[in-house]
């Protein structure tokens, strides 16, 4: 009889659930990963489709992520073509109607954002260039905070009836955030001015709202790597005004950057690009704090 | 008008005062005066009204310009890889060069049919191959089509794929209409600019001709799971080898698919499957000896199929894949020498299998290893007229082959390969002999233009 009334209250609590159940989100990388967590809290089961050791560039469109598309009620992607090599075929192989390009279950984070980099002309020779600006926006958080607003707005759209709970995560969210940045700000600002060789065209963000200068950049041109007389022109263009640093993210081959930094003596700071690109980068605001204490370290 | 009418009136009156008497002339002038003033008071009213509507206007105008322009509209939300309105065109350029220790022409694979010309090495020397050009496209909110052409270096084009697709149904499923490669196996749908190697393996030059096109519709279904799981089916009119078209409606064969895949660790992905064919064919040509003119009857081809990838690294990747296919025919073969059409039942299972590894050793250099091995069967023929002499046994032919491949990729359009073949197709001896096929090819394939990305 005991057994009887748990089957029954399982089954009912079973045939409960399915209205109650988290919407299902997958996110592109692990930084849209934590924000959609952030803002969706217990109400969204989020499956991150890379790592941040992997160049997001180059992801294939396996069968694991394939069966993610299927199920997902909202894909949240960088968008500006970051994800061009994998994620349309993603989009037409899990035959999820949700997720299509236009429809409300495809959120592209640019869409909430002024990119850098757009570029007036646009050729292959030009390297893996992005046709739609540079989109490697994670890195200077006053687009996660554009970016935190759209989102939201767009998972209340999909979830009427929460959107009063989408709201007020928001809203708690933006306030930490704002707080956070203006932390960030005060702590960085010794780094303003600082002279930086950077790797790939992926740190002009982080760049951009420390007030970093940037001398060169080691590819040559986006995407392209460099060779030895390339390394070779780049240590005698810095003789002349070296680099405090070098920047390389996590995910880089940091051969050519170790390389440099023994002919120019400015040290290599890895620094984690995306949350669970190191150990201490664990969410978004660990991401930033980690960023600067490394920034910061490396520039004593 | 009514403003001409009393001017036409008063030049009237203007002719009147020599006809007129004293007092018609005073009672008109005072009726003139009445006209004047009257009209003189509407002129009047008229001039203010325009007036105020002109100052009207200015204010607006006025207005207009004091208010602060329009906040500027929001970017354009970031397009897909295709303009919103031109089709995605790309055009991948290919091209080899030959070395062949055995004459290229009468290459065949022992104890097969052929199966079409786009199978063996190729020609020696310089060879401009199949240059392809797809164009897709999304057609509405349900649908998107794609047109792959191949322009051959014999100046023919090909519609290797030409095909809508569904973007709209529910639960998971869409539905492909048109020419398209069937989803069998694994290697049958990748297109020839994405292979690892310059040519197919046997099995699939054996028992497709290379790839199984599909004349028809696709229905595909995956499954809500954490795993993947898909299965697809498919029916056309059986217009690809091991088939032949058939003078009857209806659709000539199926086929039906299933694969599973998933991850192991966050670096190593994996997908398998097992697909099934059925298809008819009616006098299909067998060259392969001077006596055997066509086969009727039925095919039906198994497959099993692995993937395993590992990419530790951005910069690393190993990838293993091997499928098994099995065929079985049965039908009638008609002998012709002569003329004489001599019917013989016909019974045979057909089997082939490959096993390639290729690893990206360096972040532009990939090198691959493949052995391919098939089973030519023992054929059973039968004379249908139970007085005639049987044909005795065959024996059973075991093609082999081993390639070895190394290509370089300065960026992700442009291939440079090379591959070295230990060929023993036609004969049944073995790859390392003395009387086996080397060939040493050199590829290129350049890609330009909008190409969508790859499946797995």
């Amino acid at each position: 009889m005991k057994t009887l009334r748990l089957l029954v209250a399982v089954l009912a609590v079973g045939a409960v659930l399915p209205a109650q159940a988290a919407m299902k989100v997958l996110a592109t990388t692990s930084d849209w990963g934590a924000l959609t967590r952030e803002l969706g809290g217990e109400r969204v089961d989020v499956y991150v489709a890379t790592t941040a050791l992997q160049d997001v560039h180059r992801v294939e469109a396996k069968p694991s992520l394939v069966a993610r598309a299927r199920t997902a009620d909202l894909l949240v992607a960088t968008g500006a073509e970051l994800e061009i090599g994998w994620l349309p075929v993603l989009i037409t192989e899990s035959g999820n109607s949700r997720i299509q390009p236009g429809a409300a279950g495809n959120f592209e984070i640019v869409s909430a954002l002024h990119l850098l980099e757009i570029p007036g002309k646009v050729d292959r020779s030009m390297g893996d260039i992005h046709p739609l600006g540079n989109p490697h926006v994670q890195l200077d958080p006053h687009n996660i905070a554009a970016a935190a607003h759209a989102l939201s707005a767009r998972l209340a759209q999909l979830e009427p009836a929460q959107a009063a709970f989408y709201q007020q995560r928001e809203k708690d969210f933006e306030t930490r955030w704002s707080a956070a940045i203006a932390r960030w700000e005060a702590k960085a600002a010794p780094l303003k001015g600082l002279p930086v060789v950077i790797m790939h065209r992926d740190q002009a963000y982080l760049c951009h709202w420390l007030g970093l200068t940037e001398l060169a950049s080691i590819e040559p041109k986006p995407g392209v790597p460099p060779t030895a007389a390339y390394l070779g022109q780049l240590v005698s263009k810095l003789g002349a005004s070296p680099p405090k640093l070098i920047l390389v993210n996590a995910y880089n081959d940091p051969k050519a950057a170790s390389w440099l930094s023994e002919r120019v003596h400015a040290p290599v700071v890895t620094l984690p690009f995306s949350v669970g690109g190191d150990d201490q980068a664990k969410d978004l605001t660990s991401l930033f704090d980690d960023t600067i204490d490394k920034l910061l370290a490396a520039n004593k | 008008m009514s403003i001409f009418r009393p001017l036409v009136a008063l030049l009237a009156l203007a002719t009147l005062p020599a006809m007129a008497n004293a007092d018609d002339v005073s009672s008109l002038r005072a009726e003139l005066q009445a006209m004047k003033s009257d009209y003189e008071s509407r002129v009047e009213k008229l001039e203010s009204r325009i007036q105020q509507l002109e100052t009207a206007s200015t204010a607006a105008a006025d207005a207009a310009a004091a208010m602060p322009p329009e906040p500027a509209p929001p970017p354009p939300p970031a397009a897909g890889g295709s303009n919103a309105f031109n089709p995605s065109i790309s055009v991948i350029l290919g091209g080899s060069y030959t070395n062949a220790r055995r004459d290229p022409a009468d290459w065949n694979i022992a104890g097969f049919t052929p199966a079409g010309d786009e199978i063996g090495p190729g020609d020696r020397s310089f060879n401009l191959g199949e240059s392809e050009l797809t164009i897709a496209a999304s057609v509405d909110p349900y649908f998107t089509a794609q047109l792959t052409a191949a322009i051959t270096g014999e100046n023919e084009i090909g519609v290797e794929e030409a095909f809508v697709r569904t973007t709209a149904l529910p639960d998971g499923i869409t539905a492909k209409l048109g020419r398209f490669f069937s989803g069998l196996g694994y290697l049958n749908e990748v297109h020839a600019h994405a292979w690892d190697f310059v040519d197919q393996p046997l099995a699939y030059q054996a028992m497709f001709g290379g790839q199984f096109q599909q004349n028809g519709v696709q229905v595909k279904w995956i499954a809500p799971t954490d795993l993947f799981m898909e299965f697809g089916a498919e029916v056309g009119n059986g217009d690809s080898f091991p088939g032949t078209r058939r003078d009857r409606n209806g659709f000539n064969g199926a086929t039906l698919f299933a694969h599973v895949g998933g991850d192991v660790g966050d670096y190593a992905s994996w997908r398998a499957g097992a697909s099934w064919q059925e298809t008819h064919a009616e006098d299909r040509n067998a060259f392969v000896d001077p006596l055997l003119d066509g086969f009727t009857g039925d095919s039906r081809t198994w497959v099993a199929d692995a993937v395993f990838k590992w990419a530790p690294t951005p910069r690393r990747q190993l990838k293993v894949q091997a499928e098994y296919l099995r065929r079985s025919e049965d039908g009638v073969f008609t002998f012709d020498p002569a003329g004489i059409a001599l019917p013989v039942g016909y019974d045979n299972t057909q089997e082939g299998w490959y096993v390639q590894s290729v690893y990206q050793f360096a972040a532009r250099w990939r090198a691959g290893l493949r052995y391919d091995r098939l089973d030519s069967g023992i054929p059973l023929y039968r004379p249908l007229d139970p007085n005639a002499v049987d044909f005795g046994p065959f024996q059973s032919q075991h093609p082999e082959r081993v390639s070895v491949m190394l290509d370089w990729n300065p960026s992700e359009f442009t291939r440079l390969r090379m591959q070295y073949d230990f060929d023993d197709a036609r004969d049944d001896g073995t790859v390392f002999s003395k009387n086996g096929d080397r060939v040493f090819r050199l590829q290129y394939l350049f890609g330009i233009g909008a190409h969508g990305a790859h499946k797995y």
